[in-house]
């Protein structure tokens, strides 16, 4: 019965996954025929999974994805081929697809990185838009990717330890003496393309996605970036308890070897005393690991509350904490040994056990002139009770027993009464105790040592006969006894090492952050070991993607054909292998993020194609990567340092009209520096700017540029879409000189494509204070369509707009900054008179681009 | 990723189970009942356990543990960050989030959990897409679902999840289009004895309930962005807009979300709008105590202080209370301790004190610390850290909405030390 009903079951979701004109329907029922959990369904599901990876609609495909994971649980002999239908949806374009297939990798091949490669530039791209569960997933599969493809952006011995910079610069002259042409550190764009990408991440609402960003920050990102992610790691301490407590376990961890980034927040850690006992020493452990020289008198204060606490566990953690303090940083020792003998006097019994315990370790580090202490211990012994405690006194006593002479054999007398009372760990340290005795003081104690080893010969605990038998042996000679006995005192009472009092969390490093692995400290099943960085960066060129045309809309194949134009003047233009490379890099982004509306669509299923906008681009991905066309242009090349005022130094700029690689609202500028002197210069960087708010991405310091050499490199700047100049001093090694680069106001453009109609429709928007326009008379040889375009171009970098009527000429662009659209439309008159019309928000733009394109129309 | 759930009520029952994958026998809870006696309080109980075969990640809320088990390696606060959706959820469908409210209404809750994983894995957690699949109840369609038989499973398909909006669903219609904004800014402080600021900061939250026809692109602007130090957004809001001209650009869900919650710069100083004059004398001998504490205005920008209260856990030792409050009531809990003074409104000219003597258990030694003091307050029509909204525009819709704005300002975790 039950078989039968399960096999028409089958039947009827085969027939649903195959032939339901509803995509939602279609879903369902893989969902129904993925979950039944037998066996013998095996080649069926494998079939239907088959058939929905290639389903039109990406919801049945994600349905796909998930089937995968089902399937593999059920039958991993599947493997090889449902990696086959994970890479073919991990090819996928749509956000919908794109978290499911991950896990599903995650879950069957996770080390298949080479699946990867292809799609890595187009999963960093997808990221923001792509539900918040498939995020997490995505990020952590990426942070792993790029462990084992990207060089490490940390310096040699610089790793993280800020206290070592000392060490780093001896290790790096000593390195540079050894082979002086080691290259500085460049970032693999698509490293970088990754950081950029999933940086405004952290500001999700969902806790997950915070964390994971940020966990990818500290395992991928340079040293200085890492700081980023404290504020909203800080801001997730808001959030629910337990919430709080992943959050501040990894907080801990990190605080360990970098305690700056979470210094300024220190107060954020404050104990309230309505956290729950796990919260709290959390914040302890994190503000022991916080506290420094600076600091520590404040955090002192802090602790001097929560020893007072109700909450006696977390006293005795605080007491824990002050030892731990007093151990780092010496200047407070004193002070911290002062405050814990005044807790002795405390009522509560754990305090005060706890108290003996740290007093232990610290007098251990520095056990010059505290008898004083000791014979105040000593006087405590009886009315403590907590075994640990005792034992410690015991030990301090043994240890030291040479500074309380008088004391010592009385504490042993009162141990002797009470022996067979008392806990192991304190019978323990009596054995030992008296053997120190024995050795210093004999006289005394000989028969007490005695009585004791005969009470400790018929303990019932094993380990006290032990250590009794082994006592008896070393120190009371016979005539068995060998050449031991003789080093009987070297043994007993050799300087023992201080204890190292250290953060718990010390070890946890090894783990990566954010995982139930580094939460449990322990590795958990599944757990995927964070690889090391490679030493040499694998071949970069495994991720690029082969150009596909795109085959849209009339005004696309031009605006494409006119952008290998570029690209190909593009190349031969720029000097160093560097700067092309990235600008084919440049290209190659562009390509893709213009391809992704396309679909390749199978005739067969067309009909039942229209139900859906198969166009999964949200519109939030619009605003991250504006889609756009380069355009054609010549290159002006602009001085900005005359080699006779820069001693030697030359240097032009030119904007190569692309969008700027470090951040989409920075221009992007090449410079060319040249080296005319008969020197060669070093250290070549960017210094102070001004206004000192003007963001600039610097290009990495040039180590050294021989004489008649030039190079090129390139730059960003944020214009905030105003042609104020941006000022910034031009270093060297040994001057220093002023330059500054003033857009031009079309070069604050990026050009963006879209249709006749979308551009009347956003004109119709834009009308009225945001319309500028003037009547012009044009050369004749600039009268053709052609011709216009050109001169347009050259002055703004816009796209042109294709149209359907021959006297309008129009381009689209957006500001780089703000994004705001630009129009610019010219409408043919008669007698080579001509309308100029902009339209856009940016006003002050619009009238200086009038005037610009004006001088470039009307001029030969 | 998540293997199966299991509600488990305050008296450790387990009341509703449920598995994605194979089925996993109750008994694994037992690891976790032998850490939650341990822990006495249940705040106490650490979110992760480790079993030998499995792993254990809980939350607690509203008196109810939402137990999930895992067998392989996750991020844990993935995991939290679920079952705590889950819970928002129920909250969102039911009213509350309780062990009765969910026993009494079984089916829906399976067929939410049904929809919200699949195989372990986050399927359609945005409220909007749930609601669009299965309705939340209301009595009269139960009435009638009892007598026909039928379910609360929604005869339309959930178009929201495909769109580039997932968080809206399509076709929402109105006939009063309105949409309201709660400013809702919260002060965490920790004062000591003398008065002093220890620590404080302002931590903001828009709360947002927008009923709009169709698919409205609204624009939210501030008058003084500048203020906001760290924010966290609503997916909807287009953050390339907010970091380059500050303002919250967005389509919105449709009813009631959180559109930001942000952290005023800590370099602002914090205006504490009450000061708190407290003596709490604990006696050496004759086992009693005394209390004495008044409360006044400080900075307060010229508005009343409302529903102030004061809650003070006291020391284990503490037997009762014998208090005289000038204003508002005070009980005193004897099996918690926890002393709390409902005040009310604050009167600047007469101030609110509360004293008496507290009595001890005999031959009880005096408590080592005085309890401290939380304090709850509000005031309303005020942003305390001076934030305003500016303006709201709508594009993409021709009619007029009709706009809202209200300032709240609440105390968060807000103590007095003694």
């Amino acid at each position: 019965m039950l078989e039968s009903s399960k096999e028409s079951l089958k039947l009827e979701a085969m027939k649903r996954i195959v032939g339901d004109p509803n995509q939602f329907i279609r879903a369902s029922a893989l969902r129904v025929l993925s979950s039944i959990r037998v066996p013998i369904i095996v080649p069926i599901m494998m079939l239907a999974i088959k058939e929905a990876a290639a389903d039109l609609s990406p919801y049945v495909r994600k349905t796909s994805a998930h089937a995968i994971q089902k399937l593999f649980s059920l039958d991993a002999d599947q493997k090889e081929q449902l990696i086959e239908v994970i890479e073919k949806l991990l090819k996928d374009k749509s956000t919908l697809v794109a978290g499911s297939v991950v896990m599903a990798f995650e879950e069957v091949c996770p080390d298949r990185i080479d699946l990867i490669h292809k799609n890595y530039r187009k999963l960093c791209n997808l990221l923001v838009d792509v539900e918040e569960w498939g995020q997490v997933v995505i990020i952590s599969m990426l942070t792993r990717y790029a462990r084992t493809q990207f060089t490490s952006p940390w310096k040699e011995g610089a790793m993280f330890d800020e206290n070592n910079e000392k060490a780093f610069y001896e290790s790096d002259s000593e390195e540079k003496k050894g082979h002086t042409e080691e290259k500085p550190y460049i970032m693999d764009p698509d490293h970088r393309l990754l950081l950029r990408n999933t940086k405004p991440l952290l500001q999700s609402r969902n806790t997950a996605v915070v964390m994971s960003v940020a966990q990818l920050y500290w395992h991928l990102a340079p040293k200085h970036e890492v700081s980023i992610v404290t504020k909203s790691l800080v801001r997730l301490l808001r959030s629910h308890r337990e919430v709080q407590y992943i959050v501040l376990q990894n907080i801990a961890t990190m605080s360990i070897q970098r305690k700056g980034m979470f210094e300024p927040f220190m107060k954020s850690f404050y104990v309230r005393s309505t956290d729950a006992t796990h919260i709290k020493t959390l914040k302890l452990e994190i503000l022991t690991n916080l506290a420094n020289e600076a600091n520590i008198s404040t955090i002192l204060r802090e602790f001097q509350t929560y020893v007072k606490s109700q909450d006696k566990a977390f006293a005795a953690a605080t007491i824990q904490a002050i030892g731990r303090c007093a151990t780092n940083i010496s200047e407070v020792t004193d002070t911290c040994l002062n405050g814990l003998v005044l807790l002795l006097s405390n009522r509560d019994e754990t305090v005060v056990a706890e108290s003996v315990v740290v007093i232990k370790k610290l007098l251990q580090t520095q056990p010059t002139q505290h008898s004083e202490i000791i014979k105040h211990m000593a006087k405590l012994f009886d009315n403590i009770t907590v075994p640990m405690a005792r034992a410690s006194i015991l030990w301090l006593i043994g240890e030291y027993c040479e500074r309380v002479p008088k004391i010592a054999p009385d504490v042993l007398r009162k141990m002797a009464k009470s022996f067979t009372a008392e806990e192991d760990i304190v019978k323990l340290q009596t054995v030992n105790l008296a053997a120190k005795l024995y050795l210093t003081n004999s006289k005394q104690t000989k028969l007490l040592t005695q009585y004791i080893l005969n009470l400790g010969k018929y303990d019932q605990n094993y380990d006290i006969r032990d250590r009794t038998r082994f006592i008896r042996q070393l120190i009371v000679p016979s005539e068995k006894s060998g050449a031991l006995n003789k080093y009987a005192r070297r043994i007993l009472l050799a300087p023992k090492p201080a204890p190292v009092l250290e953060s718990s969390f010390k070890d946890r490093d090894r783990f990566q952050l954010g995982t139930l692995s580094h939460s449990l400290n322990s590795k958990a099943t599944g757990y995927q070991e964070l690889s090391d960085w490679p030493a040499v960066a694998p071949d970069q060129s495994v991720r690029n993607v082969e150009i596909i045309e795109a085959s849209g809309s009339d005004s696309e194949e031009e605006s494409s054909e006119s952008e290998k134009t570029s690209s190909d003047s593009g190349k031969s233009s720029s000097g160093s292998e560097q700067s092309s490379s990235e600008s084919e890099l440049e290209q190659k982004k562009k390509k893709k993020t213009k391809k992704v509306p396309q679909k390749k669509s199978k005739p067969t299923a067309a009909d039942r194609y229209s139900e859906i906008p198969a166009v999964c681009w949200s519109l939030r991905a619009s605003f991250f990567f504006p889609v756009t066309t380069s355009s054609f242009g010549p290159v002006k090349t602009y001085e900005l340092l005359h080699h006779m005022t820069g001693k030697g130094l030359a240097a032009k700029y030119h904007f190569p009209r692309q969008p700027c690689l470090y951040q989409p609202s920075m221009v992007a500028v090449q410079v060319i520096l040249s080296n005319s002197s008969d020197h060669s210069l070093e250290e070549i960087h960017i210094g102070d700017r001004s206004p000192a708010s003007l963001s600039i991405h610097c290009f990495n310091t040039i180590e050294r540029l021989e004489p008649e050499a030039s190079v090129t490199v390139s730059m960003g700047i944020d214009f905030s879409d105003s042609t104020q100049a941006a000022n910034f001093q031009l270093c060297t090694k040994e001057d220093q000189f002023s330059v500054s680069i003033q857009p031009a106001v079309g070069e604050l453009l990026m050009p963006s494509s879209m249709t006749e109609q979308d551009f009347c429709k956003e004109q119709g928007k834009l009308q009225g204070m945001n319309e500028t326009s003037a009547t012009i008379t044009m050369e004749t040889a600039n009268a053709s369509s052609q011709a216009i375009s050109k001169q347009v171009l050259s002055v703004a970098n816009v796209g042109v707009v294709s149209s359907s009527q021959n006297n309008f000429s129009r381009f689209a662009g957006r500001t780089v900054s703000s994004g705001a659209l630009v129009l610019v439309s010219l409408e043919l008159k008669e007698s080579s008179t001509a309308l100029l019309t902009i339209n856009t928000e940016k006003t002050v733009m619009a009238s200086m681009l009038l005037r610009d394109i004006k001088q470039a129309l009307t001029q030969a | 990723m998540i293997h199966s759930l299991f509600l488990i009520n305050h008296s450790g029952d387990i009341f509703l189970e449920k598995h994605w994958k194979s089925v996993i026998s109750r008994s694994v809870c037992d690891y976790f009942f032998e850490v939650k006696e341990k822990a006495v309080d249940p705040e106490n109980v650490p979110p992760v356990l480790q079993t030998p075969h499995h792993y254990l990640i809980s939350i607690y809320r509203g008196k109810l543990f939402f137990l999930s088990v895992v067998q392989t390696e996750v991020p844990p606060l993935f995991v939290i960050e679920f079952l705590h959706r889950v819970a928002d959820t129920f909250q969102d469908y039911f009213g509350e989030c309780s062990e009765g409210v969910i026993k009494d209404n079984l089916v829906t809750v399976y067929e939410l959990l049904e929809e919200m994983l699949d195989n372990g894995f986050p399927l359609a957690t945005e409220s909007n897409v749930l609601k669009e699949m299965i309705r939340p109840p209301n009595i009269l369609r139960s009435v009638v679902n009892t007598l026909t038989g039928g379910s609360n499973v929604g005869d339309t398909l959930p178009t929201g999840q495909l769109s580039n909006v997932p968080w809206r669903r399509a076709g929402v219609k109105y006939t009063n289009n309105e949409a309201y904004f709660d400013v809702v800014e919260e002060i965490d402080a920790i004062l000591d004895k003398s008065g002093t600021t220890v620590f404080a900061e302002i931590q903001g939250v828009v709360e947002a309930c927008v009923r709009l026809t169709g698919m409205p692109d609204l624009t939210l602007s501030f008058m003084n962005p500048r203020l906001l130090d760290d924010m966290s957004f609503h997916p909807c809001v287009r953050f390339k807009r907010w970091e380059s001209e500050r303002v919250l650009s967005f389509i919105p869900p449709d009813g009631n979300f959180t559109l930001m919650t942000y952290h005023v710069s800590s370099q602002n100083l914090v205006a504490i709008p009450v000061y708190v004059k407290q003596n709490i004398n604990f006696f050496e001998t004759g086992s009693c105590g005394r209390l004495d504490i008044t409360i006044g205005p400080k900075q307060n920008m010229g508005k009343t202080v409302e529903g102030l209260m004061v809650t003070i856990h006291m020391p284990k030792v503490v037997l009762s209370a014998n208090l005289t409050a000038t204003q508002g009531n005070y009980t005193y809990d004897l099996t918690t301790k926890v002393l709390v003074w409902d005040i009310g409104k604050l009167n600047p000219q007469k101030l609110p004190n509360l004293r008496g003597s507290l009595s001890m258990q005999a031959g009880a030694p005096k408590p080592e610390e005085n309890p401290s003091l939380n304090i709850d307050l509000k005031i309303q029509q005020l942003a305390i850290s001076g934030l305003k909204v500016s303006r709201l525009d709508m594009y993409g819709e021709k009619y007029k909405p009709f706009k809202g704005v209200k300032y709240l300002t609440k105390a968060g975790k807000f103590q007095v030390r003694t």
